[in-house]
């Protein structure tokens, strides 16, 4: 690995976990569309910026961009607030056309200089050693490297001070409130958090993979997780292990770093997504067919109790009376014989005296309302579940 | 270019017309079926769709080889509704909000497009530029036959849109008195949804992956404030992307270097702008209008009934009294007062005033009417 290779890593890694802390409250706070909204509305602050101090390596530039960031959040929510549209509306309406005016100043006026839409789409990562910051002719190392670093910085710091106030006002904002935080506050502080990470990534990264940085690791953790710290842990995890595996992908493609780094990024979701223990597809399928063969058991169970006459009682009777298919009528058979909740003597099914217990108890509970109980009674009841 | 030389060679140029009846048609489907997406609240769904459709095209590129705009925005439509119907698995299946699915599927789907479209370019076969266009759209680019496939995308949408209206109608306002009435919900939403991605992704040729959404939105926002009614609306957010399209190429075929992407849609969103203001019922304007007005009126009525209560206690309700002893607090200036007199409810003479006959009436009834609403 070179030099520039290392440099590289080192900055994917830091832009990675800027972009994670400020995208997992993001997430939870329901607000993920913003940060594409900021990412997008930032370019027409990069041009008044560059009109105004003619350099584009201007530490002003970065103010100027995060403030139109700030601008589109209060935008957005100065149209919600005349109730004329929805929130989604206000946004969608309000980022083309930041963007839309970045566009045309900068084909009408700027069209000279290094500020090309496809560079804010995309950044250009493998570019970024070349740009090197130098104190009296020492060579202090890529310029990207100091303004992530010191961007990372400022949002850890934020993060650490106020780490109870953010998790409160997330969760609770109500509490938050007569606790005495202002929500309104922190909501603003968290939005300029991602209006500067956003500003300070995309040089390096562009405007898209910053929106992927900060939803899709946040999205992956939330599935994995529900405590905000280890979320937090868990996302930064994602996120730099996506950065420094797309760019190798590239590296062997011979294709865009920040393209293969967001593909990185969609496959760990994929993954997550799929295979995650609690909230994945596959689990979340497997809980709800088993849930299914559960209720129809419990279904089974009650009307063998209220039936003594033997035709109530026969086998071939669950497909014509309570209607199900022959594969579920075998499932909740089986399921009821396993747990000896059920004997079938000549094709008649009749109820074991655990089999009594458990439908006088479920009836119980379901006539005092207390069908939640059942859940817990599975517990005791089940030895192999649906 | 001046403007009567404009209209001229819209007429007389080949190009120019072309394009211009592209970007009017655009407009029309896209205000269209933006209508359904406003009012189902999946405005952001259009802009996460139109960049899911990015991979798709790069992908139906390095398939096929060909740079036909056909084959590409086939390809373009297929990944656009993967990455929808893959929304709505995240958003069914999995705690995960809509805001998330969508800012997730959106920058994945488009992070993954831009890394096709940069391995394509490294590619040794030539024919490999021109992908770009679809990245921020090339209105220039439309020729007639991309006019034809939108003419005839738009008459397939006309025809749908009158066939299964009711059934549109009904699944937008309520979804579950729609199923019960035995509609199959599924479906209009798989058709619905379905239109809506052929729209964004037949106007990403011309306005672009990144402004399409606005494209989707503008219009229909801007119509909404003109009206209650589905009909009117979706009909007035065709004739106001239309308009869009028509005024952003002129204007963005008059100047130099302007893309016409970013001017339709900053046109459309001048169109969004007025309507915010200017809308009669619901425009901010005539909302503070008709605030102050009432404000006004209120502050006569406590003029009045005040005056009410004072005369009262009088035998002859015409004795006059002091102007002095009216105040601010009950709602009285010299404006209100002389409001007042003009209306022949009060007379003044000097520094008294009198109630009328027509006054004592009015403000009774007030004080009645105030009674009954209690």
């Amino acid at each position: 690995m070179t030099n520039a290779q290392f440099e590289i890593h080192l900055i994917a890694s830091l832009v990675a976990i800027a972009c994670a802390i400020p995208g997992t409250f993001l997430v939870l706070r329901k607000m993920a569309m913003i940060s594409d909204a900021i990412s997008h509305s930032i370019l027409p602050g990069l041009v008044v910026g560059f009109f105004i101090t003619q350099d584009l390596n201007s530490p002003w530039l970065i103010l100027f961009a995060a403030i139109t960031g700030v601008l589109t959040v209060v935008l957005v929510e100065k149209i919600q607030q005349t109730k004329l549209v929805k929130e989604d509306t206000a946004i969608g309406l309000v980022f083309p056309v930041l963007f839309s005016i970045g566009v045309i100043l900068i084909a009408q006026y700027a069209n000279d200089i290094h500020l090309d839409v496809d560079a804010v789409l995309l950044g250009e990562l493998a570019f970024t050693p070349f740009d090197r910051v130098y104190y009296s002719e020492v060579d202090l190392g890529p310029k990207s490297l100091w303004v992530i670093g010191s961007i990372l910085l400022l949002t850890l710091v934020l993060l650490f001070a106020f780490f109870k106030e953010l998790k409160l006002s997330t969760f609770d904002a109500g509490l938050a409130t007569s606790l005495g935080f202002s929500p309104l506050v922190i909501h603003y502080g968290l939005m300029s958090v991602a209006s500067v990470t956003t500003v300070g990534a995309f040089d390096a990264v562009g405007a898209i993979l910053v929106v992927a940085l900060m939803i899709a690791p946040a999205a992956s953790a939330y599935l994995l997780t529900t405590n905000l710290k280890k979320m937090l842990v868990l996302s930064s995890f994602f996120g730099v292990f996506s950065a420094i595996a797309g760019y190798w992908m590239a590296h062997a493609l011979d294709a865009s770093i920040a393209g293969s780094m967001t593909t990185m990024l969609g496959l760990v979701f994929l993954i997550v997504y799929l295979f995650a223990p609690a909230k994945g597809l596959f689990a979340v399928i497997y809980r709800e067919k088993q849930q299914r063969s559960e209720v129809s058991l419990i279904t089974f169970l009650l009307h063998l109790q209220n039936h003594s006459e033997p035709e109530e009682r026969h086998v071939k009777h669950l497909n014509e009376h309570i209607n199900w298919a022959k594969v579920r009528s075998k499932t909740v058979l089986n399921l009821a014989l396993k747990n000896n909740m059920i004997t079938i003597d000549h094709e008649l099914v009749s109820l074991t005296p655990k089999g009594e217990e458990f439908t006088a108890k479920a009836i119980e509970y379901i006539l005092t309302n207390e069908e939640g109980l059942i859940e817990d009674m599975k517990k005791d009841f089940f030895l192999f579940r649906g | 270019m001046d403007l009567t030389e404009y209209i001229q060679l819209v007429f007389s140029d080949y190009t120019l017309r072309t394009i211009t009846l592209g970007t009017a048609i655009l407009g029309a489907v896209t205000g269209m079926l933006g209508s359904f997406a406003v009012l189902r609240k999946q405005s952001l769904l259009g802009d996460a769709i139109s960049h899911a459709a990015l991979p798709g095209i790069a992908l139906a590129f390095l398939f096929t080889g060909t740079k036909d705009t056909n084959i590409l925005l086939i390809g373009a439509l297929i990944s656009g509704l993967i990455g929808t119907f893959w929304i709505r698995g995240i958003t069914a299946k999995t705690h995960l909000k809509s805001d998330t699915a969508l800012g997730l599927i959106l920058s994945v789907f488009f992070g993954f497009g831009m890394l096709l479209l940069t391995y394509i370019q490294k590619q040794p076969n030539a024919n490999k530029a021109g992908l770009d266009k679809y990245l921020f759209g090339q209105a220039a680019t439309l020729v007639e036959s991309d006019v034809w496939l939108m003419a005839i995308v738009m008459g397939a949408c006309l025809i749908v849109l009158f066939l299964f209206w009711k059934e549109f109608k009904i699944l937008l306002f309520d979804k579950d008195y729609a199923h019960t009435l035995g509609f199959n919900t599924k479906i209009i939403d798989v058709l619905i949804t379905s239109f809506i991605v052929m729209a964004i992704v037949l106007g990403l040729q011309t306005v672009g992956v990144v402004l399409m959404s606005a494209m989707l939105l503008a219009p229909a926002a801007a119509a909404r404030q003109w009206t209650n009614s589905l009909g009117i609306m979706v009909f007035l957010a065709a004739v106001f992307g239309a308009f869009a399209g028509v005024i952003g190429t002129g204007i963005s075929a008059t100047q130099n270097n302007l893309s016409t992407g970013p001017v339709i849609v900053l046109v459309a969103s001048v169109f969004v702008l007025f309507s915010f203001i200017f809308s009669p019922k619901r425009g901010l304007l005539f909302k503070r209008i008709r605030l102050i007005q009432n404000r006004n009126d209120l502050e006569l009525q406590k003029t009045l009934t005040f005056m009410y209560h004072i005369v009262e206690s009088h035998q002859n309700i015409s004795h006059p009294h002091k102007i002095r002893i009216l105040n601010n607090f009950r709602g009285y200036s010299k404006k209100s007062l002389n409001k007042l007199v003009a209306q022949d409810l009060v007379s003044v003479e000097g520094d008294l005033w009198s109630m009328t006959p027509k006054g004592f009436e009015v403000a009774k009834n007030l004080y009645n009417q105030n009674k009954d609403n209690d």
